[in-house]
């Protein structure tokens, strides 16, 4: 019932969104722009664009300082963003809340404060074979540095992880468990409830890189009982440069500060400086705040249309796609798994995955081609890189169609 | 020929096309057709960093001029090596560090050499003129 009401509705509901993307209306190369690059980062609705216009022309001021009108405006919309984050990830508190550069910046806080205090020589961090490099190297630095062990959990064929051996890689010595919940080369979801689960039981403290999930799934950290997820803004219709970091407050009240400055302190003296309280400890130096601010409004939009509503556009996208893509002959779709966001990798018979998007650019169609800053996961399959086209709320099956015509023409010059 | 010259005639010959597709289907064929570079120099050392895809640029010196022979995995970089090998090659040292390759402009090739797009390409016109550099101040030496 719910799905076929969401078809009927879902020509009118797309048209009505486009209108909210101006960078949508332009023409690449002549032709109508069709943006399947996602996965890399949303397009901004206006209301976005209006934020950052908003704050800068009316009520730009350093926050948290200040006692005028406008840093009192600009304080309490900062804050607004991190109580909207707190309720989209349904946090406990919006202490729990950390603002930072994005997932990445998250994840490298993660390894250097708690990484730093809490792992020793010989302890071992799981993480797996498709993860972002941003999951891999900051990791890798940690172990390094303290020589610890890093341990990767394997994966199907198709790009599951094989549960199995992950049970066989967790033991006493392991300390953090930190994977992606759904992957942006593959598409893959990840069976993370389970996941943290098997940690907790061996006692290690679990890391979910949500940087692909959050714009397709609805996320409580509670009920997940993960101890630290990321974030990124950028991929979830807000801007770039600007994301969070949720973690349990016993966790990130006995974590050492990292980066030092001002904000992050209670007082200063040349002999001892104490620490502000949470979130403001890891926060050091004047934030991004028109972003942070704008990155509400993007929260709002998404949950104004809402979230399941977004999805269940996108698994239609992601079907007709996969049935799409499987009707051209010498093209594989890379990344099989029965659950998936809607991300599509694929290679092609003899053909150079930069070929593809060369040519498909010249058709106004921005794709992905490459690594995907997941060189071990390309390893692992053998091959250079893919070709991936990813779905966001404003696109359409007449695209996709597009993207059909695209690859047979590529085929056609290519080969 | 000089590598005005060889500009000139490329120049010319993109002119024939009207449209995208004329111009990558002429790009794709000269791609098909540069002949495969030999194994032996598909070394790490003759690879260009910072690409999607891998191009291998082999140089050396023969009878005054300078040699370049290259390769690539993706056909269309393919393509556009051997135009900038056409250009370049069995030209005088001096003459590759001072030439201005107006022609990749002119027939609207400027965004492969733009960073990301396949910035491999901006890097091998850097490295053929780092093996003039060096020719040039080897020459000097002697
Ligand atoms: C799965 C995944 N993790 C991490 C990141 C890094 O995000 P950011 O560059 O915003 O820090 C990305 C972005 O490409 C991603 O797709």
């Amino acid at each position: 019932m719910e799905r076929t009401k969401a078809i009927i509705m879902h020509q009118d509901f797309v048209e009505q969104i486009r209108k909210d993307f101006p960078i949508l209306e332009q023409k690449i190369n002549g032709k109508p722009l069709i943006y399947f690059d996602n996965a890399a980062t949303t397009q901004k609705p206006k209301q976005v664009i209006d934020a950052l216009t908003d704050y800068y022309s009316g009520y730009n001021a350093n926050i948290h300082r200040g006692i005028h009108h406008l840093a009192e405006k600009a304080t309490s919309a900062f804050e607004e963003t991190r109580k909207a984050i707190a309720r989209f990830l349904n946090a406990e508190s919006s202490d729990e809340i950390v603002f930072t550069y994005g997932t990445t910046d998250g994840i490298n806080l993660v390894a250097n404060t708690y990484g730093e205090a809490f792992l020793s020589e010989g302890d071992e961090i799981i993480i797996s074979t498709m993860e972002h490099h941003s999951n891999i190297v900051p990791w890798q630095m940690l172990c390094e540095k303290k020589g610890c062990v890093l341990k990767v959990i394997p994966m199907s064929d198709a790009g599951e992880l094989l549960m199995d051996e992950y049970d066989k890689l967790l033991s006493e010595r392991t300390k953090i468990v930190s994977v992606v919940y759904a992957s942006n080369a593959l598409g893959t979801v990840n069976p993370i409830r389970e996941i943290i689960e098997k940690a907790h039981a061996y006692g290690a403290v679990t890391l979910v890189d949500a940087a692909q999930a959050t714009s397709h799934i609805r996320i409580d950290v509670q009920d997940l009982d993960v101890d630290f997820l990321c974030m990124s803004a950028h991929k979830l219709y807000g801007p770039t440069g600007m994301g969070a970091l949720y973690g349990k407050r016993a966790l990130l009240d006995k974590m050492p500060p990292w980066r030092g400055g001002g904000e992050m302190i209670k007082e200063v003296t040349f002999a001892k400086t104490t620490y502000n309280e949470l979130p403001y400890k890891f926060e050091a130096g004047t934030p991004n705040i028109a972003d942070v601010i704008a990155l509400k409004t993007a929260l709002d939009y998404v949950e104004n249309i809402g979230l399941e509503k977004i999805a269940a556009h996108e698994q239609e996208l992601l079907d007709y796609a996969t049935e799409s893509l499987k009707g051209i002959s010498g093209l594989k779709i890379v990344g099989e798994a029965a659950d998936k966001v809607s991300v599509i990798s694929f290679v092609m018979d003899g053909i150079h995955p930069q070929d593809i998007g060369v040519i498909l650019d010249q058709q106004g169609i921005a794709i992905r081609t490459g690594h995907h800053c997941t060189q071990p996961l390309m390893q692992r399959l053998g091959i250079v890189g893919t070709s991936r086209a990813s779905f966001a709320v404003y696109n359409t099956k007449a695209e996709i169609d597009g993207l059909v015509a695209g690859l047979h023409k590529a085929k056609k010059f290519l080969l | 020929m000089t590598i005005n010259e060889i500009q000139d005639e490329i120049i010319e010959d993109f002119e024939l096309f009207d449209d995208w597709e004329g111009k990558y289907e002429y790009i794709i064929d000269l791609g098909k057709k540069l002949p495969p570079l030999d194994e032996q120099f598909k070394t790490e050392e003759n690879i260009i960093k910072g690409c999607q895809s891998v191009v291998w640029l082999h140089a050396f010196e023969k009878d005054g001029v300078i040699h370049f022979v290259a390769d690539s995995e993706a056909i269309i970089v393919k393509g556009l090596v051997s135009l900038l090998t056409k250009v370049l090659s069995e030209q005088k040292a001096e003459d590759i560090l001072n030439a201005d390759l107006y022609f990749i402009e002119k027939v609207g090739l400027a965004g492969h050499l733009a960073q990301t797009r396949s910035n491999g390409l901006a890097a091998m016109l850097k490295q053929m003129k780092t093996y003039a550099l060096a020719y040039t101040s080897k020459e000097l030496k002697v």
